[in-house]
């Protein structure tokens, strides 16, 4: 059987995997990751999305063997050890850019990965289309674009108007 | 899925080996269409050689007056890489409408080529720009190279390695997405280049094609007017729920004049 090691949330680990063993299989089911979520498990819908060294991908469509020396970063990794929120999460809080939730943990995934892509700056056009391939079913989707707009401003080092409520 | 064994060359040389030695083996690069397929059972391959560890499948680079992309590039780096934007922007703007951001993270160009997709984006931009497919063990111009839906000239153990594109002159591309997959329900591209012009079509038919016509019209008079009259028939187009072959039929005029429009 393949062993692959992988580097996810800064923790090293070393799994036992068959060939056929799909990424997210081993976030949920070896790590007990259960952040990262499968939807429709045909690569469509985006609930699995976690960043696989710079790039987001859909962790129902790529193997474990593929990924072996990989460093990955899931939902679960992107708040701060003392439970300070990432900004994309803050601002998902802040916007209350989600309904039932399950498809968030993907959409901020691609939105990090968006705004990261995009350091001078998003159009409300850019997101929309940043977010093709994540579906929220609860149709919810106006605030997560607000959110995300608010987050890049914070990420790309511009003091938004959230930023300067929190202080 | 069913279970299979994994090998990671790092030479095109090895990964040739291994699908000689076993002709159930298949080789993955982006795996976005191979893995859906395996995760259906519709492929029962007994191994997969992962290219991703061969250095000499990357990489995008001037020659003379072509641009040649590895095939292990991804659509994300077609999209964005300064050469290609500078000279095919058209390509580049293709690449950035293909799936969506995490498809384009890990699809690759030469995977898409070989797998041939009848709604694939990169076959027409090959054909209009009269490219040139790169193999391990030949050059095969991409007029020969689209065979049917799915299929192409490669032979079972043959690798694409990458694609040579001929800078073109100008060069436009438009389709029309299903609202829903948001696979091209039709896309024309356009180019005029070194080799005169090329009008290159997915999506309408089980194969992309070149419609001779429109490229006879634009040589003539390069505008969108010229294409505008010109009828695409449907004898051998695409027919299902999404549209009849009529409707794709004149998709091809629609987008062709939306190309040219596009290319300037």
């Amino acid at each position: 059987m393949p062993q692959v090691s992988l580097t996810v949330n800064g923790k090293s680990h070393t799994v036992d995997v068959e060939g056929r063993t799909l990424l997210v299989e081993v976030l949920r089911e070896k790590l007990r990751l259960t952040g990262t979520h499968v939807g429709c498990d045909t690569s469509q819908c985006g609930a699995c999305v976690v960043q696989v060294g710079e790039d987001s991908v859909k962790a129902c469509t790529i193997l474990a063997v593929q990924l072996d020396g990989a460093e990955i970063t899931t939902i679960e990794g992107l708040a701060a050890a003392d439970g300070t929120l990432h900004p994309m999460q803050e601002a998902f809080r802040e916007y209350h850019a989600l309904q039932c939730g399950f498809c968030t943990p993907g959409m901020v995934m691609s939105a990090i990965d968006l705004v990261k892509k995009h350091p001078s700056g998003l159009s409300e056009q850019e997101i929309r289309e940043g977010l093709e391939g994540n579906i929220c079913r609860c149709t919810g989707y106006h605030n997560i674009v607000k959110a995300i707009a608010a987050a890049a401003e914070v990420m790309n080092g511009k003091r938004s108007e959230l930023a300067r409520a929190a202080e | 899925m069913y279970d299979f064994a994994y090998h990671k060359p790092s030479s095109v040389a090895d990964a040739v080996k291994l699908m000689a030695a076993d002709p159930e083996a298949r080789p993955v690069s982006g795996g976005m269409t191979l893995l859906p397929a395996l995760k259906h059972r519709l492929n029962k391959p007994t191994a997969l050689i992962d290219l991703s560890g061969i250095a000499e499948l990357r990489g995008v680079r001037r020659e003379g007056d072509a641009i040649v992309i590895g095939g292990m590039t991804t659509h994300y780096e077609v999209a964005t890489h300064p050469q290609i934007l500078a000279a095919i922007p058209a390509l580049a703007r293709m690449a950035a409408t293909i799936g969506d951001t995490q498809v384009r993270n890990r699809g690759t160009i030469g995977g898409s080529l070989a797998n041939n997709d009848p709604a694939a984006d990169y076959p027409a931009a090959a054909l209009a720009l009269r490219a040139t497919i790169l193999t391990d063990r030949r050059r095969i111009p991409a007029d020969e190279f689209f065979l049917g839906m799915f299929t192409t000239a490669l032979e079972a153990d043959e690798l694409v390695t990458g694609i040579s594109f001929p800078i073109p002159e100008k060069a436009g591309y438009a389709k029309l997405r299903n609202p829903a997959s948001r696979y091209s329900m039709t896309g024309v591209f356009v180019a005029k280049g070194p080799q005169g012009v090329g009008v290159g079509v997915n999506g309408a038919a089980p194969c992309a094609f070149r419609q001779n016509e429109m490229e006879a019209a634009l040589s003539a008079s390069w505008s969108a007017d010229a294409v505008a009259a010109i009828k695409q028939p449907p004898d051998d187009l695409n027919s299902d729920i999404h549209g009849s072959a009529a409707y794709r039929a004149n998709l091809v005029t629609v987008m062709a004049k939306r190309a040219v429009a596009d290319a300037g």
